[in-house]
């Protein structure tokens, strides 16, 4: 157990160094160098040469990686060559949002898909359980930000019950924070949910073929029963993989999210730091989204081996 | 043995095909010119000629969602084309030696590309090269290369233990001839129901990209952009949402349906499976 964990972390860290190596080396093709771009058409080539030593970019590629790589570490993503301030805390402050949006989806999702999937197995052969697969099939064909267009309309427009918009924090106002992020976290929630719902119908109706469920009902216990003391476990394991699989969905799908609500979080800062050409910006949040969605893979897999001890030898 | 046709390809093949037949036709003919801009016409009410009214730019709505089906469907093939074409062969290749470093290597460089989702990758080649249609297609055909490789790995370790290829293999066949006589027939069902998948993820893709503004550019007409032009009419114009997103939601609706249609059309044993449920 212990040494398939190493080696899964083993994994982890290599790819996170391989994917860093990756962004850099992108970011750095990109035309028109930081400090001219700064100081603009009219500056004097030795102002250009200054501002360069002092963003540090006349150095060597390998250095430059090294310093900001090894700062990624302790937290520290630069200083903008834009706006002069440090990257890390903006980021940090984006983060926050992020998550509570991603979380906050998930778990929508998840009270949506676990019943919902464990209801259209259970009754699959019943109209009800076809209607459940029929519009779980449906939810999977809406996007997200189209989802969030329809909930301003019918909440926001129509009912006026929940702003269409904006974002509070939750330190200003608790229930305004609710507020501001129910509809996101529906627009999030209704979509994986939907798609979650088909993997947990699967995964239930795959277990209740088993024997060690029929030898429970034959012990007598009821059908929601048996499920619940043994089918449960067995049936989360190809659940788990999925929801990190879409746990790193929901982080990209939250980006867009953030764009149809206004809110504050990372997506909206890539795409500021796009718009506004701040490449050591871009650079930094384009790597703490790659770098959580690995986190997520090694995760998933540490949650593989938890849940089912066959997987440790397996690998 | 192929099985009877299915209620899920049935639909998916109808919706599909009316996306199809809408591109095709905008070659030749659209109810008025999507990118013309007509003041006088400004949010014009469906009616006179104009089925689905028009945008604030007096834009018909109805050859707008036309033209936007090629382009959907010009991103889906060709990111598709990306995905399939880069992903297959490295699966088949990684299936025929599951035990060998290439294997392992092509497996783990597969992970990596996994973490960079379409959307990230579009950003980061919007910044570099400029965003646009190109660009995004490349994108989701990266980002999808990953679940190619996969799908085809998985299912050529499956035919490389039959019978038949250890007779060819004993026969003296080399690989590349096995490859191609033997294991790219064998799995070519499954990829065609991945494709089908990937399309519909592919359509997804590029309506959030365009969305963000890092998809097909104006004046192109795109579903996504659609949607978020109509954003801010929202509370005065809402059918302007209403139709770019029932197109883009049915269009996702029907390469799904087509690939689960498929997959028990071309997998019988699955057919079996299922019917038993």
């Amino acid at each position: 157990m212990i040494l398939y964990l190493l080696k899964r972390l083993g994994v982890f860290v290599a790819s996170t160094a391989v994917a860093g190596v990756l962004v850099f080396a992108f970011m750095a093709v990109l035309p028109g160098d930081p400090a001219e771009v700064a100081l603009g058409v009219n500056a004097t080539p030795e102002a250009v040469a200054a501002l360069r030593a002092e963003f540090g970019t006349d150095r060597p590629a390998v250095t430059q990686f090294a310093d900001w790589f090894g700062g990624l570490v302790t937290g520290d993503f630069g200083t903008s060559y834009v706006t002069s301030a440090p990257i890390g805390p903006q980021i940090a402050e984006r983060l926050n949002v992020t998550v509570a949006l991603v979380l906050g989806g998930m778990v929508i999702a998840l009270l949506i898909a676990v019943p919902a999937g464990t209801f259209a197995a259970v009754h699959h052969r019943n109209p009800v359980g076809a209607a459940i697969s029929a519009a779980s099939q449906v939810g999977i064909a809406v996007p997200a930000f189209l989802a969030g267009i329809l909930l301003v309309f019918v909440f926001a427009v129509k009912a006026q019950a929940l702003p269409s918009g904006g974002y509070v924090p939750i330190a200003d106002d608790p229930a305004e924070w609710l507020r501001s992020l129910l509809l996101p976290w529906l627009s999030l929630g209704l979509v994986q949910g939907a798609v979650l719902t088909r993997y947990v119908r699967s995964a239930v109706l795959d277990v209740m073929r088993d024997d060690y469920l029929r030898t429970a009902r034959a012990k007598g216990r009821g059908r929601m029963g048996a499920l619940w003391r043994h089918g449960l476990r067995n049936a989360s394991v190809p659940v788990v993989t999925v929801l990190g699989l879409q746990l790193a969905t929901l982080l990209i799908g939250a980006v867009v999210v953030e764009r149809v609500f206004v809110i504050p979080g990372l997506g909206d800062l890539l795409l500021n730091g796009v718009a506004g050409r701040d490449l050591l910006l871009v650079q930094g949040v384009v790597m703490v989204l790659v770098a959580a969605v690995l986190l997520i893979n090694f995760l998933v897999d540490v949650a593989y081996a938890a849940l089912d001890p066959r997987l440790r030898g397996a690998r | 043995m192929r099985g009877r046709l299915n209620a899920s390809l049935v639909a998916g093949g109808v919706l599909v095909a009316i996306v199809v037949l809408a591109a095709l036709v905008s070659f030749v003919w659209t109810p008025h010119d999507p990118t013309l801009v007509d003041a006088a016409g400004k949010l014009r009410e469906p009616g006179d000629g104009y089925l689905l009214g028009a945008d604030k730019f007096g834009r018909d709505t109805f050859s707008q969602l036309m033209v936007g089906a090629r382009t959907t469907l010009y991103v889906g093939i060709v990111a598709v084309g990306i995905a399939a074409l880069i992903g297959t062969p490295l699966g088949v290749l990684a299936g025929m030696t599951p035990l060998g470093w290439l294997s392992e290597l092509i497996m783990r460089v597969n992970d990596l590309v996994f973490a960079f989702p379409a959307l990230l990758l579009a950003v980061m080649l919007g910044a570099v090269y400029g965003a646009g249609t190109l660009t995004a297609m490349i994108a989701i055909g990266v980002a999808t290369v990953p679940a190619f490789a996969r799908v085809a790995r998985a299912a050529t370790m499956q035919v490389m233990v039959t019978d038949y290829i250890l007779a060819a293999r004993a026969a003296g066949r080399r690989r590349t001839a096995v490859a191609f006589r033997h294991v790219l027939p064998n799995i070519s069902s499954v990829l065609i129901v991945q494709a089908s998948v990937s399309f519909a993820i592919a359509i997804l893709a590029e309506a959030a990209l365009s969305f963000l503004g890092f998809g097909t550019r104006p004046p192109i007409p795109s579903w996504g952009r659609m949607l978020q032009e109509s954003q801010e009419l929202l509370f005065s114009t809402p059918r302007l949402a209403l139709w770019p997103g029932l197109a883009i939601a049915l269009a996702v609706l029907g390469f799904n349906l087509l690939g689960d249609g498929l997959r028990d059309y071309l997998d019988p044993k699955l057919r079996r499976i299922r019917a038993e449920r």
